[in-house]
């Protein structure tokens, strides 16, 4: 019988940092429906060793994320599995929203907006300062749909996720996860209408 | 571009690191002799190191997976690094990232220093950490990399593969740095490649001057998203030493 350690809602647009240890399992809720939530993984002993996208998808062949895919570092040792997913797919290419970004995908008057990359900053900093920029890679897009096409195409598509859908994962480590609910405004990423998340961590 | 013309030139063999610094406006060509090359390559603002080559971004502003004639490198600033102003390949992957000492050997058999010497099989992680390590750069710094002259498809499920099309002797690309950039190769195998023969093919690579950007420029004009991406990168010289240019 597994034990929950802790339930919190991050609310839209909010960061949000924790430590999750080896064989803990945790579960991020899509509460109201195609909301992104770009995630981030560190070995929470050496937090140079990350996750790495690129390196989720050679080792399974495959660039979506689903129930058995082992989120991978970069010196390729597995962080997390994913155990359940009501969603069916998740993203790991499109990275997370940043000013600068945004300014080249939508125009310049957009660079004030809030953005994934302040989030995932401010969380970090405040976690330990010894985090930089330097240390962040692409992320996971829990419940956002980035379909990639046979001609060499990537787009950001309207959402497969829905009110209480949601992703389990086990840790194979200790890690740290960071997570910014996704404030954007400009795409289908969080269906222009950012909402709250659930974080809920079980001891097994 | 006649390679007469080239102001530096390299001959990388295959599995060996590099690295130049390629000022604004400065090309660098790579061509694969052998067509079973692959150029793993890293970039950074030389001006301000914690800027670099980003993947999801460039794939995200571009609405590609692929890299190929008229598309650009971004940095994780909003900024061009590298615009591919020539390409006669057509599809360089993005998403695959690189080799470490593990994966060549489970595909390749053990060969290191002791048994091989110089012509030992070396990984892509290794070569990068060597010539990052040389520009105070580290493990943080090692992200996703582009793989030049490897072709990888995605099937409608996502399931990725290396295309046989990957192989192409003498196939180039023309590489032209926006800003400052420090580039970083790695001539290592593919990540999708297959043994059990290890490549031998050499890299060339060419720097030639190309000038300043025109504003009818391929790249610059193949989208909003890479117009609004030169102005920023415009913007980063818009305070020259000196003062403003009279």
């Amino acid at each position: 019988m597994s034990t929950l350690l802790r339930q919190e809602t991050i609310r839209a647009g909010d960061p949000f940092m924790a430590r999750i240890n080896a064989g803990q399992r945790v579960r991020l809720v899509d509460t109201e429906g195609n909301e992104a939530v770009d995630t981030f993984f560190f070995n929470a002993e050496d937090p140079r060793e990350r996750y790495s996208a690129v390196d989720t998808v050679r080792r399974q062949r495959n660039v979506y994320l689903t129930t058995g895919t082992e989120l991978v570092s970069n010196e390729d040792r597995t962080l997390l599995t994913i155990v359940d997913d009501t969603c069916g797919r998740h993203d790991t290419l499109g990275g997370a929203c940043a000013s600068e970004s945004n300014t080249v995908r939508y125009a310049h008057d957009r660079k004030f907006m809030h953005s994934c990359r302040d989030n995932f900053l401010l969380a970090l900093l405040n976690w330990n300062e010894d985090f930089s920029k330097r240390d962040l890679g692409p992320n996971i897009n829990f419940f956002m749909n980035v379909p990639l096409s046979a001609d060499g195409g990537l787009r950001f598509a309207d959402g497969i996720s829905g009110p209480g859908k949601y992703v389990e994962l086990v840790a194979h480590m200790d890690v740290l996860i960071l997570i910014s609910n996704c404030p954007q405004l400009n795409n289908p990423c969080s269906g222009f209408n950012p909402t709250p998340v659930e974080f809920l961590l079980w001891d097994a | 571009m006649p390679s007469n013309a080239f102001l530096l030139e390299e001959r990388i063999p295959a599995g060996c690191h590099h690295a130049l610094l390629l000022k604004r406006g400065y090309a660098l060509r790579l061509t694969d002799l052998s067509g079973d090359g692959n150029v793993g390559l890293l970039a950074f603002n030389a001006d301000e190191r914690s800027e670099r080559y980003n993947m999801a971004d460039t794939l995200k502003a571009q609405h590609t997976h692929k890299l190929a004639l008229g598309n650009v490198l971004y940095s994780d600033m909003g900024r061009p690094l590298l615009s591919i102003m020539g390409d006669s390949f057509g599809w360089h992957d993005t998403i695959c990232g690189t080799t470490n000492a593990a994966m060549i050997e489970a595909t390749y058999g053990l060969n290191d220093f002791q048994l091989a010497r110089n012509s030992y099989y070396r990984n892509g992680r290794d070569g990068f950490l060597m010539e990052l390590g040389r520009w105070g750069l580290g493990r943080r710094d090692l992200v996703p990399n582009a793989n030049f002259f490897s072709t990888v498809t995605v099937d409608d499920e996502g399931n990725i593969g290396l295309s046989e099309s990957s192989y192409q002797p003498g196939a180039w690309v023309e590489l032209r740095a926006e800003l400052n950039v420090l580039v970083i190769l790695s001539t290592a195998p593919h990540p999708l490649r297959e043994g059990p023969a290890y490549p031998e093919g050499e890299i060339e690579a060419g720097v030639f001057w190309a000038g300043e950007v025109p504003a009818s420029d391929l790249c610059r004009t193949a989208c909003g998203e890479n117009q609004r991406g030169f102005e920023n990168a415009e913007a980063w010289f818009a305070l020259p030493d000196g003062g403003p240019k009279a």
